[in-house]
């Protein structure tokens, strides 16, 4: 088997390139605790809205005792409900979004707020919002020819 | 001489730019349509039934057929024999152009506008899932044609090397099989049964990891032959030879063994999937950069030996010196430009973190169309130039239109989809039919839309003068004779290369086990969770 010396030192440069790329987002993963929301939790999209977290009633922004704040969210055709969150700046903010009817994704444009919402799952985000004012909630994944209509506000206001 | 099976490979070629130039009207009329700037214009029921149809014409129609008929080209000049099997090969183009024309009649007529990726619980006419089934298929039936030439001419020449241009070819068609299971196995067990009403409910989860499977194999599926026809015809067309033979097989071992377990990363943002096997997929995933950046080598090498053969001198000279009048000199150069842009675009979506800003945003369309309608279809393209006079013996009606066309091509995708990776960064979602949020960034996307509408109309003319050309070619002046030996030839070919680079058996040995960690688990891991299933959903 033949290879060119020069074909040799690319491979170096390939390798060298690649092993920064993966060590970065090992990096990441390990000691920043950065991961994509990976929350296996099973909910059954036909009873969802009868009882328990996701009933009517229980969704919306909830303070808990450590100052930390939980959002409850249905993402259904063609709107998050409830259709207008807020939430304080710097803080810990917990989404847990499930969908009672065909899948959705959420994206606050500009921050990591970003998952998909399967039926038959509840999909949990971590994450915090540093910068004040209104923003939107997008939904980024077809759901139906009322896609585009599909999108809710969010209200980040002075932590206090 | 032996039978070349020219002319099951010219109606494949035909099947597939067919495909192509109605899917390319659909893309002008989508971008018009989102762009809001024609509001007579806008509806979403016939927006979402065009894009569904624009993604099966262009993902799944174009590309098989094109990959098909290039195969049995391939197959039969690079071994110098007839197929295994000439009869099967109208049998492979005869199921997948019914399976076609059965999942276009409920796609045509809206009965399917669940878009190319299926999207369960969303529920598309039973036809459209059956016709795509039967597309995919007609294509093992050629994988079977290509596996088997080639162990067939194997048998016959002990200890010979596999021709590159075959050996590539017989890796896609291996990799197509693995890659395609993943698809089937949702068709079979969950979407055709569930749309017949043999099921009442379907598991999301489990269906977005199956398609997932394919998702992202089959664009290595579709690339694949891009880069045969850089590793093995553009050297010679450039008037030079090919750098390294070896270093093709080992990108396309690479590729056949990397492109399909790493499917996860289109689940990054997906609930059903844990934290770990998204972490897994990724390293496979870098890990498939890999092969590429050795083909951009290797290519980039071959035509720079061209380049000083013809007299180009210094450090950049050879570029100028290229033969750039010959359209597959050019549409490898373009292939490649758009190929390290796009490609570095996707180091961004593989991300395991960074993904999170862009998942799902107009971003992710900009990259998959820069390399595949950009890299991938500019290669297709020229490598129709380079057949045309060898499958109907008769002159190109026009090269300068061709060079001129795959300019084209290109300055229309820039335009296309650099404001797309923008809009993406603003934050605007993919797939939206219009922009009715109620919201400040819509101004700052309303630029953007512009130019895109303004690439959408290049690439129309150009596919345009695409189109003609062929045609004109069947009434051009016919040749005295056409050479089918236009192969590149290594600057060192290979007199013997290992017995692994001559097959595939240890690949599919390695590839089983780590598909068995990679799939297996998760799938085994959702049959136990067993989610409440979703009933079927209208659109």
């Amino acid at each position: 088997m033949h290879i060119d010396p020069l074909e040799k030192k690319w491979m170096y440069v390939v390798g060298f390139m690649t092993a920064v790329m993966i060590g970065s987002m090992a990096y990441a993963a390990i000691m920043l605790n950065m991961h994509p929301p990976s929350n296996v939790e099973t909910i059954d999209p036909k009873t969802l809205h009868l009882s328990g977290e996701f009933a009517e009633d229980n969704l919306g922004a909830t303070t808990n005792p450590d100052g930390s704040v939980t959002v409850r969210m249905v993402a259904a055709r063609y709107s998050f409900y409830p259709q207008m969150i807020e939430v304080p700046a710097d803080t810990d903010v917990k989404f847990r979004i499930t969908s009672p009817d065909v899948l959705h994704g959420v994206h606050v444009p500009f921050t990591n707020m970003s998952t998909m919402v399967v039926p038959g799952y509840v999909s949990e985000v971590n994450t915090r919002f540093s910068r004040e004012g209104e923003a939107q909630f997008l939904c980024n994944e077809y759901c139906g020819l009322g896609h585009d209509y599909m999108w809710s506000k969010l209200k980040v206001v002075p932590k206090g | 001489m032996y039978d070349k099976s020219k002319s099951v490979a010219l109606a494949n070629l035909w099947v597939a730019f067919a495909a192509f130039f109605v899917a390319i009207i659909l893309g002008l009329y989508q971008v018009m349509n989102r762009s809001g700037l024609f509001p007579e214009l806008e509806s979403h029921e016939l927006y979402f039934a065009s894009v569904s149809t624009h993604g099966v014409l262009m993902g799944f129609v174009l590309t098989t057929f094109f990959i098909m008929g290039f195969g049995y080209y391939t197959a039969t000049t690079t071994l110098k024999r007839p197929l295994w099997n000439k009869g099967l090969a109208w049998v492979a183009f005869l199921v997948a152009l019914s399976g076609t024309v059965m999942a276009a009649i409920p796609l045509l007529t809206g009965k399917a506008s669940i878009l190319y990726t299926f999207y369960p619980p969303l529920m598309a006419h039973p036809m459209f899932y059956i016709g795509a089934t039967l597309l995919v298929v007609g294509s093992w039936i050629w994988c079977l044609e290509m596996i088997m030439s080639v162990i067939t001419w194997r048998r016959d020449n002990p200890g010979k090397v596999v021709p590159l241009a075959m050996y590539g070819t017989t890796a896609n068609a291996i990799m197509w099989l693995w890659t395609s299971a993943g698809v089937a196995i949702e068709m079979l067990f969950q979407l055709i049964p569930w749309s017949l009403g043999l099921m009442d409910t379907i598991d999301p989860g489990l269906a977005r990891t199956l398609f997932s499977w394919t998702l992202h194999a089959i664009v290595y599926f579709w690339l694949f032959p891009a880069y045969i026809a850089m590793y093995t015809i553009l050297p010679k067309m450039a008037g030079g030879r090919l750098f390294s033979d070896e270093m093709g097989r080992v990108a396309f071992i690479m590729l056949l063994v990397l492109s399909v377990p790493i499917g996860f990363h289109h689940l990054y943002m997906d609930p059903q999937q844990s934290a770990g096997f998204k972490f897994l997929h990724m390293l496979g995933t870098f890990g498939v950069a890999i092969p590429t950046l050795l083909t951009g080598f290797t290519v980039l090498a071959s035509l720079e030996g061209a380049g000083r053969l013809r007299g180009g001198q210094g450090l950049f000279g050879w570029i100028t010196a290229l033969n750039w009048k010959e359209p597959m000199v050019v549409a490898g150069m373009l292939a490649l430009f758009m190929l390290i842009a796009g490609g570095w675009g996707g180091m961004i979506n593989a991300s395991y973190s960074m993904n999170t800003l862009v998942h799902n945003t107009q971003w992710v369309t900009g990259h998959f169309h820069l390399i595949f309608a950009g890299t991938t279809v500019i290669m297709y393209l020229a490598v129709a130039y380079h057949l045309w006079p060898k499958l109907t013996g008769r002159r190109l009606a026009s090269r300068g239109m061709a060079v001129f066309q795959l300019w084209l091509w290109m300055i229309g995708m820039m335009v296309l989809t650099m404001p797309w990776h923008v809009l993406g960064l603003l934050g605007q979602p993919r797939r939206i039919s219009s922009t009715p949020y109620d919201s400040p960034l819509v101004q700052q996307w309303d630029p953007h839309e512009l130019a895109m509408i303004v690439g959408g109309a290049i690439l129309l003319f150009s596919a345009l003068l695409f189109v003609l050309n062929l045609l004109m070619s069947h009434a051009a002046r016919k040749l005295d004779s056409v050479s089918d030996d236009d192969w590149a030839i290594a600057v060192y070919p290979p007199m013997s290369v290992p017995k692994s680079m001559n097959g595939f058996v240890l690949w599919n040995g390695i590839l089983t086990v780590w598909m068995i960690v990679a799939y297996g688990i998760p799938i085994v891991q959702l049959l136990i969770l067993d989610a409440p299933g979703s009933m079927p959903w209208g659109y």
